[in-house]
């Protein structure tokens, strides 16, 4: 659809045979995704139904490349919306030229943080009312501190903080876990006048113990990787988290713990197959294992059914559960699930006989959730401390949330 | 297009950059707009920096079909390098930087020289990276002006991104030069890791992947740079992690062993981010993975209690769970195989074939690798077989024959679970392996010989794999129970020496015949004696490849578990492109390697042909263009060029030797073909190089082809035909015998009576729908061929027939020329080939009725036009 061309060594001849064994293989999602033909390297990702493809003959560095790529499909999600498709592409081709100039040049990406783009490319003969002298632009954007431009203002000066944790769970039949981990991000909407230095606190047990403790809970983080705007030496050094952060909203940080989680969710699942295949028996229990003064909401179990399912006679206490052909599974779904709460689904699935018997390859079950003010890893926030030349106050919200990752549970 | 050039001249700004913009969309879409060149050119001049923007976009695309109109600019780039606003100073630089044409180059010293020490940041760290791109095209240019110099100053820049974009420009210039222009010493060493903290992401990759080029003096030193790096395994971009976990990795070498506390500490420090890896995106993912496939042969203890981490989850996608499975295995333990089999078990009932195949098969592995726990590994074979799937059931007999050979004689009571399931094998390699199985244990299976008998009733259609095995089976069998099994012997016997054409087959045949009759004890010794116990290593790397690519972690190199040079096609800066190109065996992509030709400087004769240039003034004689098809490792120290040619109406594969370590003269061999596409067969299987090769020299030698239709494999209609042809090359020295693949040259096919009348030519075009059109432009032409008449009879020597030109009506210069060509197999092909005067392009459009041979004849084409 658009090609640019940073080097003379890969030609449009390279993109049709790309087009011929990877597009029109339709295999999408088996194949990996940096294939070789022809000696050029191509690597690739998708957005809806449109790949962005890199091309090169060089040894370059795979991670970078899809960094790059990752980056400006956020940036033309930034322009031309959330789920920009094939027309907003072609509606926008010289807009993307541009800032494909822009953030790459010669194979080497450069600035690519949004907010300093908007500032000199837009969309359309639209001028940004504050546009800067272009001496104050260059500066910016190749600034050490190319990640905030320099005099915001804002009347009341605001930080909101939002914890959010999923938790991944791979649970065998028998119950066992096989795999556990909460991945947290922390991530930040600043309101901040000026060009404030933050510094900010999680209980996380290697600073703690290190100050003596408190008494309260501390959390073992395995590790945790910083938005540039983090001083990775200072971190290294002694563990704090020091930044001057973005206007507005960005992600400060990700972590990962995998000891001592507070698991959501248990659930106990009999699921049998009987009578040579014709019919299937489902008892699923699960039962919220945190506190009674929070609940769950958007809770949607799915439990995986044969695809020859003729139909299913469904018992549950609570929530909406039916059968649904296209996802080949019960689905049950409750708006608001309390804490401690317990609750019992039964099922009993009748099966089409088939010419073919073929074994049932028995997916997991899923489970989807949130759960507000919880942390499944026990992660809190100690203390955000602003420090502006001008003094000014800060207000402070903090919330948490955690949701389910890849919760499954094997049958 | 009217309309358009009046817009361009408007003089309303709104109208002419919709104008302008409308030409880039036409651009975009490959339509020709070349013909606006200077309308567009014209509206340039303006302080607009859209507009500009938006004609440099359209300059750089046409700046290398129109060299002349492109000169045109460089006063306003002059003009625009001098700009009082830094932004059209920096688009200045950085478009004319992307003009490849030379006489720009000459133009851009002076205003680049001026933009490397601009006072504005933007215009510098711009003018870094145009350093890098008039190295690539002009290096002498670049030392003489001293711009090398002013890169190295720019590491100590004030500024993050100038920094960033200096060092990767040096790294660049340093990689295609192999000059060490980075030259780090103690100060520039400083100032990287200095700049570490500072630099943007991108500046960061660039300098991590700079230190990992940098070998420290001690281990002190490396300790010491290490302690600076791995700050950034925290980092977001997984590219930072990345490079920073080669750095540590390839420095780690240097520390020693008496440092092995240090050692361990940073073993403990390189597993959580690495893990943190594989919860990002499944490109990143799939990177990461191919990375620790190499880490875990390096260092096996990084991630020794993290196997975990890499069991599947049931969405991930097939390629990443594929890799996970290969780290699994590698990561097996005493400890962990109890887990580990519950976990492979699950996958084998998974849907994607190929993924529970590799499960099946890991769960093999874990037996052979582990003593200790292969009876359990069994045990959950044997479960699976009982599943009954298909492939469930190939896969596990596949694995268990080599469980078989590491561990003989222990595990043979599960033999009667899979005679049971002979019915299922329907694959070459399951049944070979069954029938080893039944050959090897023969003495312990009651009716061996009746079910090898099963298998022999459909000896001649099977897979010549399969008959191997079931000759050597049989011969088996025969000696340890020679009563009842003679007359069975004797029929494979026959079968494999007089009623097949496999040479492997044929050679064994005799073997075995002549050991049976004059001396069956030797017979005995030879083929029931003990074979080698085959180890758990086998997928492992050699260790010297594995710390080659241990350097290179973070690259494609890594990706593909190859060292750079055997896919990188290596350029020197500044000169036409000089290929080696060698031609990788594994890769069995069907296509011509259309693009490596594409640089080739046309009729360079690359492989030193020796007086078969095809540069002879307007003599043309046919030539093959010789690949390199095998190397020494490959084919018993010789290395192969190989590539077909028509002389006479006879056509040819040619054949060049190099004797590289054959350790002896060389001169005969027979030779095999494949089944293929175009039928082709030796006439002669004997290949006599007259003189022999000594050791260090080479020589030449032709092999006639006959057409034969039974070596015909039938291409499915709307398939592409694959040009590939399989050669089984016997050295009469040694009866060593190795093989190799080499892609014909289509050309060589084209009979002498495809001349066509013009009349009937013009029909037969007509007649093809334009559906079956294909399509292809040439660029760089040789200069021999943008001539139509040079071209012509370039063709002419090739059985192309030239058939009519014409001019190309209200299309100044070009002119269209139509040819005709047959097969010997009588398919016929239509060309119809645009040239335009002035320009070295041609575009390329072909019309045949055998469609699925229609791509080659293009190609064919395309590598004549390109001269190569």
């Amino acid at each position: 659809m658009i090609s640019r061309q940073y080097r003379d060594d890969v030609g449009r001849a390279a993109a049709d045979s790309f087009r011929l064994q990877v597009v029109a293989a339709k295999e999408t999602g088996t194949d990996a995704p940096i294939k070789r033909i022809e000696n050029c390297s191509f690597l690739y990702t998708r957005h809806l139904n449109m790949y962005f493809v890199a091309m090169t003959r060089s040894n370059v560095n795979p991670a970078l490349v899809f960094e790059y790529l990752f980056q400006l499909v956020k940036i033309l999600k930034a322009y031309l919306g959330e789920e920009f498709d094939e027309n907003a592409m072609r509606n926008n081709m010289t807009l993307i030229y541009e800032l494909m100039d822009e953030t790459m040049d010669f194979g080497y990406p450069q600035n690519c943080a949004v907010d300093v783009l908007r500032l000199y490319i837009n969309l359309g003969n639209v001028k940004p009312q504050d546009e800067p002298e272009p001496s104050q632009l260059t500066s910016q954007i190749t600034g050490a501190i190319d990640w905030r431009r320099e005099g915001i203002r804002h009347k009341k000066n605001e930080v909101y903080i939002d914890v959010l944790e999923s938790v991944n769970l791979l649970l065998s039949s028998t119950g066992s876990v096989l795999r556990n981990e909460v991945q947290g991000a922390v991530q930040m909407n600043t309101k901040l006048t000026g060009m404030p230095e933050c510094k900010f606190g999680l209980n996380d047990k290697l600073v703690i113990d290190k100050d003596k403790g408190d008494g309260k809970q501390t959390v073992e983080i395995d590790d945790c990787t910083f938005h540039r705007c983090v001083r990775l030496g200072k971190f290294d050094a002694d563990r704090t988290i020091t930044f001057i952060p973005p206007d507005g909203e960005f992600e400060l940080m990700h972590y990962r713990v995998t000891d001592n989680i507070n698991l959501p969710f248990r659930v106990i699942p009999a699921v049998q197959e009987e009578n040579n295949m014709t019919k299937v028996s489902i008892n699923v229990k699960v039962i919220a294992s945190f506190s009674d003064q929070l609940f769950a909401t958007h809770v949607v179990i799915k439990i995986p059914v044969p695809k020859n399912t003729s139909k299913a006679k469904i018992k549950n206490s609570f929530g909406r559960a039916k059968y649904e052909p296209e996802q080949n599974a019960i689905v049950w779904r409750v708006k608001r699930f309390a804490g401690k709460a317990e609750c019992i689904i039964t099922a009993d699935v009748d099966l089409m006989p088939m010419t073919r018997p073929k074994p049932w390859s028995r997916p997991p079950i899923q489970l989807e959730f949130q759960v507000p003010m919880f942390t499944a890893s026990g992660v809190h926030v100690r203390f955000l401390r602003v420090y502006d030349k001008s003094g000014y106050h800060t207000n402070r919200w903090v919330r948490y949330i955690t949701k389910a990752g890849n919760y499954q549970i094997r049958i | 297009m009217h309309e358009l050039r009046m817009e361009l001249h408007s003089t309303d700004r709104a109208v002419k950059v919709d104008a302008v913009k409308k030409v880039i969309a036409s651009m975009t879409v490959g339509k020709d707009v070349s013909m606006l060149f200077t309308d567009v050119l014209n509206c340039v001049q303006t302080g607009n920096i859209e507009l500009k923007k938006l004609v440099y976009l359209y300059l750089i695309n046409y700046s290398k079909t129109q060299p002349e109109l492109t000169l045109l600019a460089v006063n306003t780039f002059v003009k625009d390098a001098s700009d009082s606003n830094p932004l059209i100073r920096a688009l200045a630089v950085r478009t004319m930087g992307c003009i490849r044409v030379d006489r720009i180059t000459e133009y851009l010293c002076d205003p680049l020289s001026r933009a490397l020490r601009d006072e504005d940041p933007y215009v510098r760290k711009t003018a870094a990276v145009c350093v890098a791109k008039l190295y690539d095209i002009a290096p002498d240019l670049v030392e003489e002006r001293g711009f090398i110099e002013i890169l190295h100053d720019l590491i100590s820049d004030s500024n993050p991104s100038v920094v960033a974009n200096g060092v990767a420009a040096l790294s660049e210039i340093a990689e295609s030069s192999g000059k060490d222009v980075m030259r780090i010493t103690a100060s520039v060493l400083q100032k990287l890791l200095a700049a570490l903290n500072e630099c943007t992401e991108w500046g960061q990759v660039f300098i991590l992947d700079s230190l990992a080029k940098y070998t420290p003096a001690d281990g002190r030193e490396a300790e010491g740079i290490i302690e600076r790096v791995t700050p950034r395994l925290q980092h977001a971009n997984s590219a930072v992690v990345m490079s920073a976990v080669k750095v540590i990795l390839s420095y780690m070498e240097l520390m020693g062993s008496q440092n092995s506390d240090a050692i361990r500490a940073l073993t403990r420090k390189l597993a959580p981010p690495l893990v943190t890896l594989l919860n990002s995106e499944p490109e990143i993912q799939y990177v990461a993975l191919r990375n620790i496939n190499l880490i875990v042969q390096k260092r096996p203890n990084i991630l020794e209690n993290e196997i975990k981490v890499f069991f599947c989850k049931y969405n991930d996608p097939i390629y990443v769970k594929m890799e996970k499975l290969e780290i699994i295995i590698k990561l097996v333990s005493e400890k962990n195989i109890d887990q580990v089999l519950l976990e492979l078990k699950e996958y084998a009932t998974e849907v994607d074939v190929d993924f529970v195949r590799k499960a099946v098969s890991a769960i093999g592995r874990c037996a052979v690798k582990l003593e200790r726990a292969a009876e359990r590994c069994i045990a959950v074979l044997l479960e699976l077989i009982q599943t009954k799937v298909n492939y469930v059931v190939q896969e596990a007999v596949i694995v268990i024959k080599d469980v078989f050979r590491r561990y003989p004689n222990r595990y043979e009571s599960i033999i009667a679970t899979l005679c049971d399931n002979l019915d299922t094998l329907d694959e070459p390699l399951a049944k070979a392996s069954m029938i080893w199985i039944i050959g090897e244990y023969a003495e312990r299976i009651d009716n061996a010989d009746e079910l090898l008998e099963t298998f022999l009733e459909t000896f001649e259609e099977e897979d010549p794999a399969v008959q191997l095995q079931l000759l050597t089976a049989t011969v088996k069998c025969f000696l340890k129970n020679p009563e009842d099994t003679q007359d069975m012997v004797q029929r494979v016997l026959d079968m494999a020496t007089e009623e097949s054409d496999n040479p492997d087959l044929r050679d064994r045949g005799f073997i075995y015949w002549r050991l049976l009759s004059t001396d069956p004890d030797a017979a005995k010794i030879v083929v029931l004696g003990d074979k080698p116990v085959i180890e758990d290593d086998t997928f492992k790397l050699e260790p010297a490849l594995l710390n080659i690519l241990i350097g290179q972690i973070a690259t494609l190199s890594s990706i593909y578990h190859k060292p750079p040079d055997s896919f990188v096609v290596r350029r020197r800066a500044g000169l036409p492109t000089e290929e080696d190109d060698e031609d990788d065996e594994e890769d069995d992509d069907d296509e011509y390697d259309e693009e490596v030709r594409d640089s080739g400087a046309g009729g360079v004769d690359l492989l030193d042909m020796g007086g078969m240039s095809v540069n002879d003034h307007k003599q043309f004689t046919p030539t093959a263009p010789m690949t390199r098809v095998a190397g020494p490792e490959k084919a018993g120290g010789i290395e192969v060029f190989s590539g077909f040619v028509q002389e006479g109406g006879k056509i040819f594969m040619e054949l060049e030797f190099s004797n590289v370590s054959a350790g002896q003269d060389i001169s005969t061999f027979a030779i095999q073909l494949n089944k293929n596409a175009f039928g082709l067969s030796p006439a002669n299987q004997q290949v006599i190089f007259q003189p022999p090769i000594s050791p260090g020299s080479s020589g030449t030698t032709r092999v006639e082809m006959a057409m034969n239709p039974a070596m015909q494999v039938p291409t499915p209609n709307g398939q592409n035909v694959n040009p590939q042809i399989q050669v089984a090359i016997k050295n009469m020295h040694n009866n060593g015998v190795f093989y190799f693949a080499v892609n014909l040259n289509f050309e060589c096919l084209f009979s002498a009576d495809g001349e066509m009348e013009k009349t009937a030519f013009i029909e037969a075009w007509k007649s093809i729908d334009d559906r079956h059109e294909l399509y292809a432009t040439v660029s760089d032409l040789p200069a021999d061929s943008t001539s139509i008449e040079d071209v012509q009879q370039k063709f002419a020597a090739y059985n192309i027939f030239f058939i009519a030109r014409r001019p190309v009506p209200n299309a100044e210069g070009q002119e269209v020329v139509y040819f005709s060509m047959k097969s010997v197999h009588g398919m016929t092909f239509f060309a119809e080939l645009t040239f335009k005067r002035g320009v070295n392009a041609a575009k390329v459009c072909l019309k045949t009725e055998a469609t699925s041979y229609g791509g080659l004849a293009k190609s064919a084409l395309e590598s004549l036009l390109r001269g190569d």
